[in-house]
């Protein structure tokens, strides 16, 4: 110890009295701060807006005309039933993106920095999660607005669509974590994109999101039936078009809250485990 | 105070036996490393020698396969959140987000950990003051030039003022006045009292920033000492001479032995003889000699030695070719795998 010429102070202990653990205040004022980082980035890449603002008013016009007819007999008939249903799939659309997203992020120097930092582990897979937030209420919002401009009239009501709005928040908010996970790993972008459409796409389409599923085979009918996703969109119906808490209501958030349980450990813990 | 806390004055780095192993080698193998309070240290080595694994596992990035590390007294696998509260890293790896500007930057790093938002802006702006940033502080990272970019990354990595830092080959890829600027700045950080652990290739780098340097090859500690102690083991510059006759070869070498005390090393096929100096006006003393015994000399140069002169002389092989075959007794590095795939 005796070479040592520049250092001030040799002998104050730096690592005294430092925490273990981060708390779980800091927790949450870093996971806004990702959050807040996340928006930033949004604004400049105009494009992850794409799949909120375009595909909702595309989808809902082409879905409306082509399976309207042949479905309800007309569009305005149709529209009730397709609405809460093409909000669940713009959402899980959405959530695809949050995981493609952070796969890319990952790949980046900014993330081995976050690594290195005393952060908790949660804070940068949360924050884009929480900012996508934003992202999914812009695509149900939109939703019910091209549907209102179609002549959808939803009986439940301001309360009730704000309510389905909320509720279709929520969902995208729980499934993201799934496809979160897939983004921690995934190879790469691309992987983590096509494992998410493969689950994406029976998701919402062997639902009861487009067609009634009283139409669909018996074997077909039990997986709808199973599926998280025709409970949402259910919910998201009784709120929309009845301004009606049903049982649909809980179930899907008991979905939701199932979702979270199994896949944010998961996420977090591969994240972590990463380097 | 917590348990892990340490004895008063602990070194900022100690590691023993650190090895971590990836899928077919040894990446580091065994390196002891001990960083005091206040001084630079610098590990020196080539391409995949393991400098950058070994720092990322002192740096919680990687865990650590075997041996033990402590940063001021602090064991990094059983408190690693309290190694990142004492650390900046500043590396290829590490850097700053893209996406975002400058202050925006440091406004991240800043309140990630855990300073409001009034102290993070103003100790953000200090920072982009201090490294010469502030006029590109709204800027877009995209438009930075190399060495904007890695001041940047410098300047994320002082926000807490943290004790240690850890600098990982922070002029590599540079142009010559940038690297110069780069290293103003980190001389700078050490006279504020911050313990500088960084990592070169380049022998200069580490010559004129480090108290203290490490050689690592092949994931191997093979010397370590001052700037000074190391190039005197080298010889610290080379004279080069080629000669008019080959015969002469036999009468020259003995001349520049007597003169040095050291054999120089022939190569008779070119008349060419290196000869290792101490200090560079040495090769005046060999010359005049040459000129008294009569011995013509075609051409010569006096070469500092370079990294793999360095390398040539304590691994007996050098950094261009790990695969060479060692034939040299004390190259205790066993390992003879490609480091290409080390990373």
């Amino acid at each position: 110890m005796t070479t040592i010429s520049r250092s001030p102070d040799v002998t104050a202990d730096p690592a005294a009295g430092l925490p273990t653990h981060v708390s779980l205040a800091d927790t949450f004022s870093q996971t806004m701060t990702m959050a807040w980082r996340a928006t930033l980035k949004m604004r400049r890449n105009f494009e992850q807006f794409f799949d909120v603002t375009i595909q909702p008013l595309l989808f809902t016009a082409m879905f409306a005309y082509i399976f309207g007819g042949a479905v309800s007999g007309d569009v305005s008939k149709y529209l009730p039933i397709l609405i809460p249903g093409l909000i669940a799939q713009t959402v899980l659309t959405a959530c695809v993106a949050t995981g493609v997203q952070l796969r890319e992020d990952m790949d980046k120097g900014v993330f081995d920095r976050f690594r290195v930092l005393p952060i908790s582990r949660i804070a940068p897979l949360a924050g884009p999660m929480v900012a996508d937030m934003l992202r999914y209420a812009i695509a149900a919002t939109l939703t019910f607005a091209t549907g209102i401009a179609m002549g959808y009239r939803p009986g439940g009501g301001f309360f009730g669509v704000f309510c389905a709005i909320i509720l279709a928040i929520i969902t995208g908010w729980s499934l993201a974590w799934v496809f979160t996970w897939f983004g921690t790993v995934g190879k790469s972008a691309q992987v983590v994109q096509g494992y998410s459409l493969m689950v994406m796409f029976p998701l919402t389409f062997l639902s009861n999101a487009f067609v009634p599923a009283s139409t669909l085979p018996d074997w077909l009918q039990t997986f709808v039936k199973f599926n998280p996703v025709s409970h949402v969109v259910s919910a998201v119906r009784s709120l929309a078009n009845q301004g009606q808490f049903t049982g649909e209501v809980g179930w899907a958030l008991l979905g939701c809250g199932i979702v979270i349980a199994i896949f944010a450990p998961l996420a977090v813990r591969s994240f972590s485990r990463k380097i | 105070m917590n348990n892990h806390s340490s004895p008063t004055g602990s070194p900022a780095v100690e590691a023993h036996g650190l090895v971590k192993e990836f899928a077919d080698m040894r990446a580091v193998d065994g390196v002891d490393l001990t960083v005091q309070r206040g001084e630079v240290f610098g590990v020196l080595g080539p391409n995949g020698a393991g400098k950058t694994t070994m720092l990322k596992m002192l740096a919680t990035l990687l865990p650590i396969d075997a041996g033990e590390a402590r940063i001021f007294g602090t064991d990094v696998r059983e408190h690693p959140h309290v190694v990142r509260q004492l650390l900046g890293v500043t590396g290829q790896y590490a850097s700053v987000d893209e996406n975002l500007t400058a202050s925006e930057n440091l406004m991240l790093f800043g309140r990630l950990q855990g300073l409001p938002r009034a102290r993070a802006r103003t100790t953000g702006l200090e920072l982009l003051d201090q490294f010469g940033l502030m006029e590109a502080a709204d800027k877009p990272i995209s438009q930075f030039s190399g060495g904007m970019r890695r001041r940047l990354d410098l300047a994320a990595s002082l926000i807490t003022r943290p004790p240690l830092i850890f600098l990982d080959e922070p002029t590599t890829g540079l142009d010559p006045r940038t690297r110069g600027e780069m290293w103003t700045t980190i001389r700078e950080l050490v006279r504020d009292g911050c313990t500088v652990l960084l990592t070169t290739q380049y022998l200069d780098e580490a010559d004129q920033l480090a108290d203290r340097i490490a050689v690592i090859d092949r994931g191997v500690k093979v010397a370590e000492g001052t700037s000074d102690e190391l190039k005197s083991s080298v010889g610290r510059s080379t004279l080069q001479l080629q000669l008019v006759s080959s015969d002469d070869m036999p009468a020259a070498a003995r001349v520049a032995e007597s003169v040095l005390g050291e054999q120089p090393v022939l190569t008779p096929e070119a008349r060419r003889m290196n000869i290792a100096l101490q200090r560079s006006d040495q090769a005046v003393d060999v010359l005049i000699a040459l000129r008294e015994q009569h011995l013509a000399i075609e051409s010569m140069t006096v070469q500092k030695p370079s990294l793999d002169e360095v390398f040539l002389a304590l691994t007996g092989h050098d950094t261009s070719e790990p695969d060479h075959p060692s034939d040299d007794p004390q190259d205790d590095v066993a390992d003879p795998h490609n480091l290409e795939t080390v990373r």
